[in-house]
């Protein structure tokens, strides 16, 4: 089977005010069904930006993004930003159901599916709650939800832990892990944090430079559940750092 | 505790201070009471023009006047900050007709009302609607152009891409509190032009306030001072709670 995105040869550089910054350069990627994918890389060198490509909020300059076609009552991708950003005027289950309204579903299996992603977050006791009443974790809970709900056939998630105490972001970590092990959800996972990346993904591909390219990839060996202490991780973290601090890669 | 418990007292304390220092001015004789009516006189006068049916006419007309006026003027000022607030072109074309006609107060407009539409409820109708209209604009406006750009991304990442449905899905909700603020300073604002508009012989309370001092009832006049406050009073009190209940969702 082909990949649920293929990214093939991809440019993309902002222009502003004249002039010209290349951000991402010469980039080809696929992402496997099942797969749990973590990009990392420093900050400024492109990561938000490929994943809004992806999304379709930025137009490439050059090359081209493919993504599989969704399914019926399904979209292809679903964004979590690294803020929450849910709507302050919807009660959390209708901030869960937002994208589902663009999915020409009754309202009722609207209501059923928001009130499901809303119980695989563990919060379906919140959900006549206002977004104000919630706590961040809480918060980003529902954006995870929010995603869920479209049964997006990859999930793209951008930083979405890196606003939390190291405590809170832990316990998401590992009931992503969980939530998205259990349904072979795809995963298109960004972040800075090498640890985060090591214990999520299956595969973690590096990101570098500028324009940012791709500089390695690598697959992460360890089986699942993971303990955050195993060797197995942190050679793949050493590594990793490694490659993100080479020489060749240190800003001139 | 003592003065918390005294607070709700003193502006019912206030107010009750008011009307005596007022029935003792004219009582005193520092005052005609002809030029200035003791608050004693008012009810007396309020049965008489109630008896007349005057007084239940006079509102019904105003309130005629004064609703058509503002709805119209909220509609459009809502409609026309949407199109400026969102769309740049718009607002540049707008920028100058704009600042020409702003300055120009509800008053300057009779002249032009009476001959587009008589002297006649329409007359007053625009005159409200067109202080009501620059209003509600601004504020639309500006709520519109202030709506968080992040929130504007999720309707486009999840595919709310084309302009009706970023307008009911985030623009509209989000501008709501801003739209909001703007109406309440408008629910006043209209009643000055209501007395405005009535002024020059359209029926309502501004024309039976002239009619009444021309004749130096003066306590006729100050009963329907007192009876617009009333219903500003009414209608502001329904807005904020309308506007609570809206807003529901801000901490
Ligand atoms: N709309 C824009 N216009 C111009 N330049 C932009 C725009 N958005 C991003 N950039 C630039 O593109 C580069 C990459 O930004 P991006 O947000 O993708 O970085 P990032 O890898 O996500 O960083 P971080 O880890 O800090 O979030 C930065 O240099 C940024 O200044
Ligand atoms: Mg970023």
């Amino acid at each position: 089977m082909a990949g649920l995105i293929e990214i093939r040869a991809l440019a993309l550089a902002f222009t502003r005010e004249g002039a010209r910054t290349e951000v991402l350069a010469d980039l080809d990627l696929d992402v496997e069904p099942g797969e749990f994918l973590a990009i990392v890389g420093a900050s400024g060198v492109g990561k938000s930006t490929l994943l809004r490509v992806i999304a379709d909020l930025v137009r490439p300059s050059a090359g081209s993004v493919r993504l599989s076609p969704p399914a019926p009552g399904r979209r292809a991708v679903a964004l979590v930003f690294q803020d929450a950003r849910l709507l302050p005027w919807r009660r959390i289950l209708d901030n869960v159901a937002f994208g589902l309204e663009k999915l020409r579903l009754a309202r009722a299996e609207r209501r059923r599916r928001a009130g499901e992603a809303l119980a695989r977050v563990g919060l379906a006791a919140l959900a006549a709650r206002w977004p104000f009443q919630l706590s961040g974790g809480q918060r980003q809970r529902v954006a995870l939800a929010r995603a869920l709900a479209v049964e997006p056939h990859v999930l793209l998630m951008d930083e979405p832990f890196s606003a939390l105490d190291a405590l809170t972001r832990e316990s998401l970590q590992d009931e992503l892990s969980r939530l998205c092990g259990a349904a072979r959800q795809t995963v298109l996972f960004v972040t800075h944090d090498i640890e985060e990346a090591v214990y999520l993904a299956d595969r973690i591909v590096v990101l570098a430079g500028s324009p940012g390219r791709i500089v390695a990839t690598h697959t992460v060996p360890a089986p699942r559940p993971r303990d955050r202490a195993a060797p197995a991780l942190q050679e793949t973290a050493r590594r990793i750092r490694r490659d993100l601090t080479a020489p060749d890669r240190l800003p001139a | 505790m003592r003065a918390r418990r005294a607070a709700p007292l003193l502006p019912l304390l206030g107010l009750v201070a008011f009307f005596a220092l007022w029935e003792a001015v004219p009582l005193a004789g520092l005052v005609n009471p002809a030029f200035l009516p003791p608050p004693s006189a008012l009810p007396g006068a309020f049965l008489r023009e109630l008896r007349t049916g005057q007084w239940l006419a006079a509102i019904g007309n105003s309130l005629g006047h004064y609703a058509l006026g503002l709805g119209l003027g909220i509609g459009l000022g809502i409609a026309a900050g949407t199109v400026t607030g969102l769309f740049r072109t718009a607002e540049a074309l707008t920028a100058w007709v704009v600042r020409v006609l702003r300055p120009v107060p509800g008053l300057a407009w009779v002249p032009f009302a009476i001959i587009w539409f008589g002297v006649s409820p329409a007359a007053a109708v625009f005159i409200i609607a067109v202080g009501v209209f620059w209003i509600v604009y601004f504020a639309s406006h500006g709520a519109i152009r202030g709506v968080d750009r992040d929130l504007l991304e999720v309707a486009d990442a999840f595919g709310f891409r084309s302009a009706p449905e970023r307008l009911v899905k985030v623009v509209w909700p989000a501008a709501t509190p801003g739209i909001l603020v703007g109406v309440r300073t408008a629910i006043g604002q209209a009643w000055m032009a209501v007395v405005a508009a009535e002024i020059f012989g359209v029926p309502g309370l501004g024309q039976r306030m002239m009619q009444a001092s021309t004749l130096l009832a003066t306590d006729i006049v100050v009963v329907y001072m007192l009876t617009m406050a009333f219903l500003y009073g009414v209608l502001d009190a329904a807005f904020t709670a309308l506007q609570g209940r809206m807003l529901r969702w801000r901490a």
